[in-house]
């Protein structure tokens, strides 16, 4: 491997060390009693609120269209999500001094599986946010569900909201970007053997 | 041809008459087509100041915005206000004790901004009860009075509270003389039994509790209103007086025969140089300080016994008087700290004094007699300057930092400006009517904001749709950056604004506070979650730790209430959000209601007296579903034995 790719493929695991500092999603609501917006700041380990006692004014607007409270305690990916990204980093920096093509391949694959399956999860938690809504419930309009998009921009009711990938995302991005160029970099420095 | 050419203009000029003639409603003429764009705010704008005018006998502190004048608020000061709950709440009745029990009133005259190097630090705004001696301390985060300190030995508490360069101290004075200690002695006596006080209310620099320093003992005159010295005058403070007659009936006639009263020169360094040498007496003296623990939004009561008291006489050098002409009202000093302007309101001139000639005077000995051992001062050695021609009744001054004083006249009822130095008048602008204070933003500071005088008229007449015999009092903005000052705004205030303040909008709003952190909440009768609520009986008492949240209370059903039972709610807004605030009320509770900010707890007490169903409800429209936030208190009947219970 290339001392180039070598360089590439650690920088590519370090700098996943950044998805812990920034939310990889962020959902911001604007509404006529909000003009400054109230939002959500998901992260690989938390859910917090834009500002800070926005989540919980926004669990209690969200009692009157009877979706649950959002209570990062009992979201279960918030718990193994750290430990996943813990291990593409290690897996990353070993990969990266074994020198071997085919592992980073491998490496960028399983990433984009779990990335992918992690987007399916976060739909899949969205839609029973945004349909499974208390009977009881005080607004009880028909047909309608608060599901929030995973990118773009809905109308809900009052509130429009939006929803993008944020900084910890651009960072997972990235990463990805500097393993495919490490992996081509290899590619193109075949048969070199030095370290 | 020609005269058609008459005959059309003839025409012309009588139109142009009537026109004139039609728009000719007091000081309505004019063209104001420029100044309705200097005073729009446009919908969704910031106003460039707040101002902060003084409610006189509404006991208020009322805000607003210039150059829009539209008004923010009122804040509860010396009164209780029903719209908050203030003096009403349980929490915050302590704030209005006084040594002659509870006051819900008082007569709230002079606004005082905190300062910092002369200058406005935006931290306090003071105020002072003239009625039953107090002052009072405003935090300039929450909008709310959080310290009511009062001055024993005092009575009308007009003189003040103003501010030294460093808010050092807030100064105070009695308008009225009185027997110290007071005692009941014939009102004839006045000459030999009343004496008046000047008093000295330090200011802690970091929390800015107030402290009753010390207080001077002064002839009993009738002094009026003060104003620290700034610059090279900073450790004097200046007091008018009028009634050096010392007449004790019928003032208007008898305390105005004096060519001259007396500005007293306090050197208030001095006063503290003699209290450190042990010169000062203690006195007993009953009075109370209230003041608002933020962490238990709570306010307390502490009552103190003694107070200091210096005697000129033991004192030499502490106090001078400067004779004035005549019956002076205002004394001003002006953005240097050199000129000291006397609003001498029965005098043909306004006249000014100089600082530094003040000191060489009293280091030459310039003297022209004493008063119970206080120095008078020759008036021919102080004087700088006397503005001739400043209207009738000229009152109070305020100063632009361009060089220029402007003096209200109620008399003649009208602000003329002149300059420092010349003494000139160089432009004059009617006001209606009858003017009292003026103000510009920083005026009475080291650095003047400029840009606007605002009058603050004491006479409405015909200004507004009329409301009965009770009219509403009337301000005005006067554009003050060209030659010319311009009229631009009339607008309405409450109670009868006497003097004011304004700062500029970006000192204050950052600082202002949205809600009180509930996790911060050190109520003892908080309740942080909906599982804390309960209802607790202790023989005849009842307490409701209850929470509001949009759109209900918790518990909202309660049975097992007595008549004759004292029952304490104690409401915790559990709302962490901006502008949520929850009101509280009860049928037929015989006090007031609560409003209660997002994470505040507040208290309010119900003695049931009849037996029955009794509603509460939410009075602040909080919520989509807010008719829907209420509830059912059952009260049975004395010695009924209905248990005490409630839904969670």
């Amino acid at each position: 491997m290339s001392s180039r790719s070598k360089y590439l493929m650690i920088a590519a695991s370090l700098i996943l060390l950044g998805v812990f500092m920034f939310p990889i999603w962020n959902i911001n609501l604007k509404a006529p009693q909000y003009p400054e917006g109230i939002g959500l700041r998901i992260w690989v380990n938390q859910v917090t609120g834009e500002k800070e006692f926005d989540l919980k004014n926004i669990n209690g607007l969200n009692h009157y269209i009877g979706m649950k409270a959002i209570e990062p305690d009992t979201i279960s990916e918030l718990k193994y999500m750290p430990f996943i990204l813990v291990f593409f980093i290690g897996t990353g920096l070993i990969i990266s001094f074994i020198k071997n093509k085919k592992m980073i391949f491998v490496w960028i694959l399983l990433f984009l599986v779990v990335m992918s399956i992690g987007l399916y999860d976060f739909y899949l938690w969205g839609y029973d946010y945004g349909h499974n809504l208390d009977p009881t419930a005080p607004i009880k309009v028909p047909g309608m569900s608060y599901q929030p998009p995973v990118i773009g921009t809905k109308k809900l009711l009052n509130i429009t909201a939006t929803s993008l990938p944020g900084i910890g995302s651009i960072l997972i991005l990235i990463s990805l970007s500097l393993a495919a160029i490490s992996y081509f970099t290899l590619k193109k420095d075949k048969g070199e053997l030095n370290v | 041809m020609k005269n058609r050419k008459v005959l059309i203009s003839l025409f012309a000029l009588i139109v142009f008459s009537v026109i004139i003639y039609n728009c000719s409603g007091s000081g309505s003429s004019g063209d104001f087509s420029d100044a309705a764009s200097k005073v729009y705010v446009a919908p969704g704008s910031y106003d460039e100041f707040y101002a902060f005018l003084s409610g006189g006998f509404s006991g208020q502190v009322a805000v607003y915005g210039l150059p829009s004048g539209r008004m923010f608020k009122e804040i509860g000061v010396f009164s209780q206000d029903p719209e908050t709950g203030y003096g009403y709440s349980e929490e915050s009745k302590a704030m209005l004790m006084t040594s002659y029990g509870f006051i819900p009133w008082d007569d709230a005259h002079h606004p005082s901004l905190s300062m910092t190097s002369g200058e406005q630090d935006g931290r306090w705004l003071f105020i002072n009860g003239n009625n039953t001696p107090r002052i009072a301390r405003i935090d300039l985060r929450s909008f709310e009075t959080v310290e009511i300190i009062e001055t024993p030995n005092s009575g009308g508490n007009h003189a003040s509270p103003f501010v030294t360069e460093n808010t050092e101290y807030v100064v105070a004075s009695t308008r009225f003389s009185l027997p110290i200690p007071n005692k009941d002695v014939s009102i004839s006596s006045y000459k030999e039994n009343f004496t008046g006080t000047v008093s000295f209310i330090s200011v802690d620099k970091e929390s800015g509790k107030l402290d009753l320093a010390f207080q001077i003992l002064v002839p009993g005159f009738n002094y009026d209103i003060a104003r620290p010295g700034k610059g090279h005058s900073h450790g004097w403070a200046f007091f008018t007086s009028y009634n050096s007659e010392r007449a004790n009936t019928m003032l208007e006639i008898n305390a105005s025969q004096n060519d001259k009263d007396f500005i007293a020169a306090v050197n208030w360094k001095k006063a503290e140089e003699y209290i450190k040498q042990g010169k000062a007496k203690t006195m007993e003296a009953e009075y109370y300080r209230n003041y608002y623990d933020a962490e238990k939004q709570t306010a307390y009561s502490e009552v103190n016994r003694k107070v200091l008291v210096l005697n000129p006489k033991d004192c030499p050098g502490m106090i001078y008087y400067l004779p004035t002409p005549k019956s002076p009202h205002g004394v001003d000093v002006d953005p240097t700290g050199e000129y000291i302007a006397a609003g001498g309101k029965l005098a043909t001139v306004i006249p000014v004094h100089s600082f530094s000639k003040m000191i060489k005077a009293i280091e030459e000995k310039q003297f022209d007699g004493d008063v119970e051992g206080i120095p008078i001062l020759k008036y021919d050695k102080v004087i700088a300057g006397e503005v001739e021609d400043p209207g009738l009744g000229p009152l109070h001054t305020e100063f632009d930092g361009d060089g220029y004083g402007y003096t209200s006249a109620f008399i003649s009822s009208e602000i003329v400006k002149w300059k420092i130095g010349t003494w000139e008048v160089v432009d004059r602008i009617p006001t209606y009517y009858s003017i009292g204070h003026l103000m510009i933003p920083g005026g009475d500071t080291k650095k003047p904001w400029g840009k606007y005088v605002v009058a603050l008229n004491k006479i409405t007449k015909d200004r507004y749709l009329p409301t009965g015999p009770e009219l509403t009092q009337s301000a005005q903005l006067i554009d003050i950056t060209g030659d010319k000052m311009k009229l631009l705004l009339d607008f309405p205030t409450t109670g009868e604004p006497h003097y004011a303040q304004a700062i500029p909008a970006e000192i204050l709003m950052k600082n202002s506070k949205r809600i009180y952190e509930l996790e911060k909440n050190k109520n003892p009768n908080a309740v942080k979650s909906e599982k804390e609520t309960r209802v607790v009986r202790n023989g005849n008492e009842i307490r409701v730790y209850m929470t509001a949240s949009r759109s209900h209370f918790k518990p909202d059903n309660i049975e097992g209430i007595k008549v004759g039972d004292k029952v304490y709610f104690h409401v915790t807004n559990l709302e962490q959000d901006w502008d949520i605030p929850h009101g509280f009320a009860v049928k037929g509770l015989n006090n007031g209601e609560l409003l209660i900010m997002p994470g505040q707890t507040k208290t309010i007490l119900w003695e049931p007296k009849k037996v029955g169903i009794f509603p509460f409800y939410c009075t602040d429209f909080c919520s989509a579903l807010h008719q829907e936030m209420s509830g059912y208190i059952r009260v049975s009947p004395a010695g009924s034995n209905v248990p005490v219970s409630y839904n969670k």
